[in-house]
């Protein structure tokens, strides 16, 4: 695999760092590192890093004047050798509720495919999704890992309104609204559980590099967690994961 | 303290916004035009980072409920204090039971309302800057009481006025750079973003402005990736689209164009039919 990422200026003040075109894990995993290591190193003139499928961009606090010295610093950072850099993963297991009352589109799915809505749900909860970064919403998951069979096309015209919480496939990618927004993926369920709350030390719980996993509930269950949720009793099942 | 009688339109709080939370999705936000924002706020010798009321389109009502001293900068929106006239980038004291007001716009779309030590409304990830789900408030509602710093009398209440640069208004030059996507344009589409002049379209807001002229383009869509306030998006169907300051931290449009900061300040300033040219630095 090459992994050799290319740098380009983005503007005045941020370098955009891309590795080859492909939504692949271990791109994301080198990413993870080479940031952490930019970070240690270059920290006092980076005020923020934006991770995308695969690309990673670097805010600087100031104009950079000579673009051509601080990519040779960065080069001479990634010839480095982090691949020691452990950060610690974990695997989230969240718990959706894929009833009907939820799962809106689900029936039509099934008009557009050869599963039943039974596969589809046994599909969307048997895999393990890699969480790549977070975008479009505060607390929006871009998770990859979405099984072939689950690729639905965008609805063509969005919903105004998705409900906070809303699980949802999008052409091949699938996903979890944290807050209501307008939308053009398709629902399938809904969890009671927060994706972003900013009255929490981490207003987001997973990171870029964790992995997330869906777990089926009832109607019933659902109700129960949201009410725990609510009061602050729920506290979601995670595994360090080690690599 | 000060109480919002009348709210307008689009009235919010903001500072310099939020650095640091694009890992988890957090857009920058903070005023839209931060040259006419930081002059408000310097002239009050506050601090930089001081939240200021950023007021687009006018129309809106404020009583003092505690006497301080404020600056108006920005687009001019005819204010008012108890119906007199009164100047912009200029030191005003304002007593308790005072009522401010914003009329009728003569330039700009938006004006900046800067008082002694800033607003204090809450502070959500190290910014007071309101954007939807962070802060309880997206928007400023009639009845609002907002918390203002501390003012001293003895602060020097000399009448201070600045000089703006008129160009900030006026120009019709938007300075940008090369985005990371510029290279996959053909060469009539290059020359067509720098010689086309572009109009601004009625949907423009906080978020992004779109633009009526398109650039027709067969470009691929992107892996989503970062985009930053001032990324220019091409998209499928030619529209461009300039990011604000309130955009998403990745989109997956190509990056056709980067605005300056100043260029961004400057767009901030121009409403819909206003109509500009990119110039490439």
């Amino acid at each position: 695999m090459d992994k050799i990422p290319s740098y380009k200026p983005f503007g005045k003040q941020a370098i955009l760092i891309e590795w080859h075109q492909d939504i692949d894990a271990h791109v994301l995993e080198d990413m993870l590192r080479f940031k952490e290591e930019i970070q240690k190193e270059r920290t006092h003139l980076i005020v923020d890093f934006i991770v995308g499928y695969h690309s990673l961009t670097l805010k600087y606090k100031e104009n950079i004047f000579n673009y051509t010295d601080e990519i040779e610093i960065l080069q001479s950072i990634y010839k480095k050798d982090f691949t020691a850099i452990k950060t610690p993963h974990f695997l989230w297991e969240i718990p959706v509720c894929y009833n009907l009352e939820f799962g809106v589109d689900l029936e039509e799915m099934t008009l557009k495919s050869r599963l039943s809505i039974q596969e589809i749900i046994s599909h969307h909860s048997a895999k393990i999704y890699t969480v790549f970064f977070i975008g479009f919403l505060p607390g929006f998951l871009y998770l990859g890992g979405l099984d072939s069979d689950l690729f639905f096309d965008r609805k063509p015209t969005p919903r105004l309104k998705v409900p906070k919480g809303s699980v949802a496939i999008g052409g091949q990618q699938t996903g979890v609204y944290p807050s209501s927004s307008a939308g053009g993926w398709n629902l399938i369920g809904k969890t009671p559980i927060n994706f972003f709350d900013v009255t929490k030390q981490q207003p987001c719980f997973a990171a870029a590099g964790d992995k997330i996993k869906f777990t089926p509930i009832s109607l019933g269950e659902f109700h129960e967690l949201e009410k725990e949720v609510a009061e602050n009793k729920y506290s979601i099942s995670k595994t360090l994961l080690h690599d | 303290m000060i109480k919002v009688l009348k709210a307008g339109f689009y009235t919010s709080i903001q500072d310099k916004g939020r650095e640091g939370y694009a890992s988890i999705g957090v857009p920058v936000s903070g005023a839209m035009d931060t040259y006419s924002s930081d002059l408000a706020n310097r002239i009050l010798n506050n601090v930089e980072t001081d939240a200021v009321l950023e007021i687009a389109f006018g129309f809106c009502a404020f009583e003092f409920l505690s006497e301080t001293i404020i600056c108006i900068s920005g687009g001019h929106f005819s204010p008012k204090i108890n119906g007199v006239p009164i100047s912009l980038q200029t030191r005003i004291r304002v007593y308790k039971k005072d009522v401010l007001t914003f009329g009728h716009n003569s330039f700009g779309a938006r004006c900046y309302l800067a008082v002694k030590n800033g607003f204090l409304t809450a502070q959500v990830l190290k910014s007071r800057s309101f954007f939807q789900n962070i802060t309880l408030q997206s928007l400023l509602s009639n009845g609002d009481v907002l918390p203002i710093g501390v003012f001293a009398a003895s602060t020097d209440p000399s009448n201070t006025s600045v000089k703006i640069v008129e160009d900030h208004f006026e120009s019709q030059k938007i300075a940008c750079y090369n985005g990371p996507e510029f290279d996959a344009l053909e060469a009539f589409q290059k020359e067509a973003l720098v010689k086309q002049v572009f109009t601004i379209s009625n949907d423009n807001n906080r978020m992004g402005y779109r633009l009526n002229e398109v650039i027709e383009n067969e470009l691929p869509s992107i892996l989503t990736s970062a985009v930053l306030p001032g990324t220019v998006q091409l998209t499928p169907s030619g529209e461009l689209i300039v990011l604000m300051r309130d955009c998403q931290v990745t989109g997956g449009y190509p990056r056709v164009l980067q605005l300056t900061n100043t260029a961004i300040n400057q767009l901030a300033q121009k409403k819909t039919n206003d109509t500009f040219q990119f110039v490439l630095k």
